[in-house]
């Protein structure tokens, strides 16, 4: 965590002679920042106000010269305690009274010391190593008897994101999700993330990967090509999806339809059910998508390009899949773990017509990674919104259309 | 009728050094010390009519003349002093004990909440101001306020010449407020602005503020100050006020004056 903090309290009759004031004016001119995190301001002139302020800094040495410059003004540290841990009582269980992440930054206090929490997703549980100097944020099922759980809600404490730098539609903490929204600006700022990344990614930066969880509806409504584009231009490198769009990509390959439509047609081709049940049986008979592609079987598109550019796959199954796909994870605790693996380094993330690959995808991801989700159905994106993100954008349109504007932007000429 | 704490200076000498007025070189004149402070007696008791309460000067303790800073008093009600620093720290005990004699209900701070007495506190009826950051901490202020029920302004004190509150700031009994403005910061000025309008603010120049015109004992409409602040005489005279000049320089080698040597009991 880049920003480190102190919660300080005021008190007295700070209001009318300026002290408030004057130690707010400090921090900021010291170069911290601060929330006010509580003020109660006294009811009559003789009754006592009384503040709470989270000092922040960029470093622990500055944090520590505001503190002192603040403290002679009555700024005194809150007191904290430590936060309290229970062991485990059995495998994937975590004691009664166990604390709940939130997707936001998050730290413990052990010994006197603040630690940042490792891997932090939401609704997990917190784990602190056995020598007590490290913590990570571990799923419930991920749990061992005996394992440190972070219980209650003392010395734990929780740093709302602050808002982004760059001067874009990841900066402006809207959550409003409306169809009746210009979309134009929204992509061109997407596509701009994207060229950065990319640039990043190849010159090895952290935090450049870009991760794509999508549906089916890509290859029904006419994304494929404008996505294969996409990842052969090296601006996608994590992909989730689940049997289907992996079945219809490579069904398309093959029949030239999706789910038994003619793509270029665009009507039911006779026999054309059974396709995807071909596709797949073939893919299956071959042994992985990856020989499918090595052996020139599917020479094309999403999953042929992934294989080709070495996009990280994570394929995740459910209860009406056909098949499925050698590669699908049938079991969904180890399909959450592998696409949770497979979150570090990204830094940007588009969740486009999927409602189950994208809310699941939301859940794995920090507040911290900005976020795009893009569907036909405004439930999808305001479920997404509602996680409390400032950093995720909604839209409410179709998965082609979006991702053919995306891929124009960048240069794509289809 | 008007009760002061007082102390004869039959001790009073630099021994140690613990504001920019102190220096050991510069030796009290024990003859002129008393016969300055008894000058001082005799304006508060003969010309004023002010009754004299004096306690026993003890040895050691060459600063128990400074009575302001035996502690803050309202009614029985005796808050005594917590002093910064070691050397007035043993003055603790003997004020205490003058207020313990003498049936005051007393309430201690802790050890290290520094606040030393009326120096740092001081005020108009309807609200009063405490000087922090050379001697008094913020932090006593809170307390006191509950104790007395009373809100308190906290100043800070930026200039370690004015050491104490009441060495820059006199609250007179007509609502008038004289003081040394740059004794304390914009905050601290604004928030007396805020409270006190400009008619009513006198301010001292700095050459009179630096021979302690705002170290002045007010009582009704006399008011006691050192000698040798014309400009300060005129602006109180020109509000009604009756003027006493008093000669108190060896008091000056120590950072100390005419309020200073007494403390308001009632």
């Amino acid at each position: 965590m880049a920003n480190t903090q102190e919660t300080v309290v005021l008190s007295g009759h700070i209001i009318d002679s300026l002290i408030l004031a004057k130690v707010l004016d400090t921090i900021l001119m010291m170069g911290g920042t601060f929330d006010l995190e509580e003020v109660s301001i006294g009811k009559t002139r003789n009754e006592p106000s009384r503040a709470r302020i989270i000092v922040r800094a960029s470093s622990r040495n500055l944090l520590a010269d505001i503190l002192q410059a603040i403290q002679p003004h009555g700024a005194s540290v809150d007191r904290e305690l430590d936060c309290q841990s229970k062991p485990a009582p059995s495998d994937g269980v975590f004691p009664e009274d166990f604390y709940a992440t939130t997707h936001l930054p998050t730290q413990i206090r052990i010994a006197g010391q603040w630690l940042d929490v490792e891997g932090i997703e939401m609704d997990l549980g917190i784990v602190v190593n056995p020598k007590k100097t490290g913590a990570c944020a571990v799923p419930m099922g991920n749990v061992r008897r005996g394992d440190l759980v972070v219980t209650g809600r003392t010395g734990i404490r929780v740093t709302p994101l602050q808002r982004p730098q760059e001067r874009d539609v990841f900066s402006f903490m809207e959550s409003q999700v409306s169809a009746e929204r210009p979309h134009g600006h929204i992509i061109a700022d997407v596509a701009k993330r994207m060229r950065v990344l990319r640039e990043g990614f190849g010159t090895g930066r952290p935090d450049c990967k870009v991760l794509l969880a999508g549906g089916p509806a890509i290859i029904h409504a006419g994304g494929r090509d404008a996505l294969t584009w996409l990842i052969d231009e090296g601006f996608i490198h994590v992909l989730f999806c689940g049997n289907a769009l992996a079945a219809h990509d490579m069904e398309a390959e093959l029949y030239g339809t999706s789910l038994g439509y003619g793509l270029a047609a665009g009507r039911a081709v006779p026999h054309g059910h059974e396709h995807h049940l071909r596709t797949i049986n073939r893919v299956r008979g071959i042994g992985s998508i990856q020989k499918a592609v090595n052996t020139g079987l599917i020479k094309q598109g999403i999953m042929a390009s992934c294989v080709k550019r070495g996009v990280q796959v994570v394929m995740a199954g459910t209860i009406r899949d056909d098949g499925p796909l050698p590669g699908v994870i049938t079991d969904s605790i180890a399909a959450q773990a592998a696409m949770r693996a497979a979150i570090p380094g990204v830094g940007l993330a588009l969740l486009i017509a999927s409602t189950l690959h994208s809310v699941a995808t939301g859940n794995l991801l920090p507040a911290t990674i900005p976020t795009v989700c893009v569907d036909v159905n405004p439930a999808v994106p305001t479920k997404l919104a509602d996680r409390g993100s400032f950093q995720a954008v909604g839209l409410v349109m179709d998965a082609a259309s979006f991702l053919r504007d995306v891929a124009r932007e960048l240069g794509w000429k289809g | 009728m008007s009760r002061l704490l007082v102390c004869p200076p039959d001790y009073f000498r630099i021994d140690y050094e613990i504001n920019p007025w102190m220096r050991r070189s510069n030796v009290v004149e024990p003859e002129w010390a008393i016969r300055q402070w008894h000058g001082l007696m005799k304006v508060l008791e003969e010309d004023i009519g002010v009754m004299l309460e004096r306690m026993t000067p003890m040895p050691g303790v060459p600063d128990l003349v400074f009575t302001a800073n035996a502690g803050v008093v309202v009614g029985r009600k005796a808050v005594p002093s917590r002093f910064r620093y070691p050397e007035r720290q043993r003055e603790e005990a003997y004020f205490e004990r003058w207020f313990r004699d003498h049936e005051y209900e007393i309430v201690t701070l802790d050890q290290e909440m520094y606040f030393e007495g009326a120096g740092d506190l001081l005020g108009f009826p309807d609200g009063w101001f405490g000087g922090y950051r050379q001697r008094s901490e913020i932090r006593a202020f809170p307390i006191l306020s509950e104790v007395f029920g009373q809100e308190i302004l906290p100043l800070e004190l930026i200039d370690s010449r004015f050491y104490h509150l009441d060495t820059c700031f006199c609250p007179l009994s007509g609502g008038e407020l004289l003081y040394y403005p740059a004794a304390f910061d914009q905050y601290g000025q604004a928030t007396i602005a805020e409270r006190i309008a400009t008619e009513r603010r006198l301010a001292v120049p700095e050459q009179e503020a630096l021979k302690f015109a705002c170290n002045a004992v007010c009582v009704g409409k006399h008011v006691v100050l050192p000698a040798g602040c014309p400009s300060t005489m005129t602006l109180l005279e020109s509000r009604g006020y009756q003027l006493h000049p008093v000669p108190l320089d060896e008091f000056m080698k120590s950072g100390g004056s005419a309020k200073c040597l007494t403390l308001a009991l009632d």
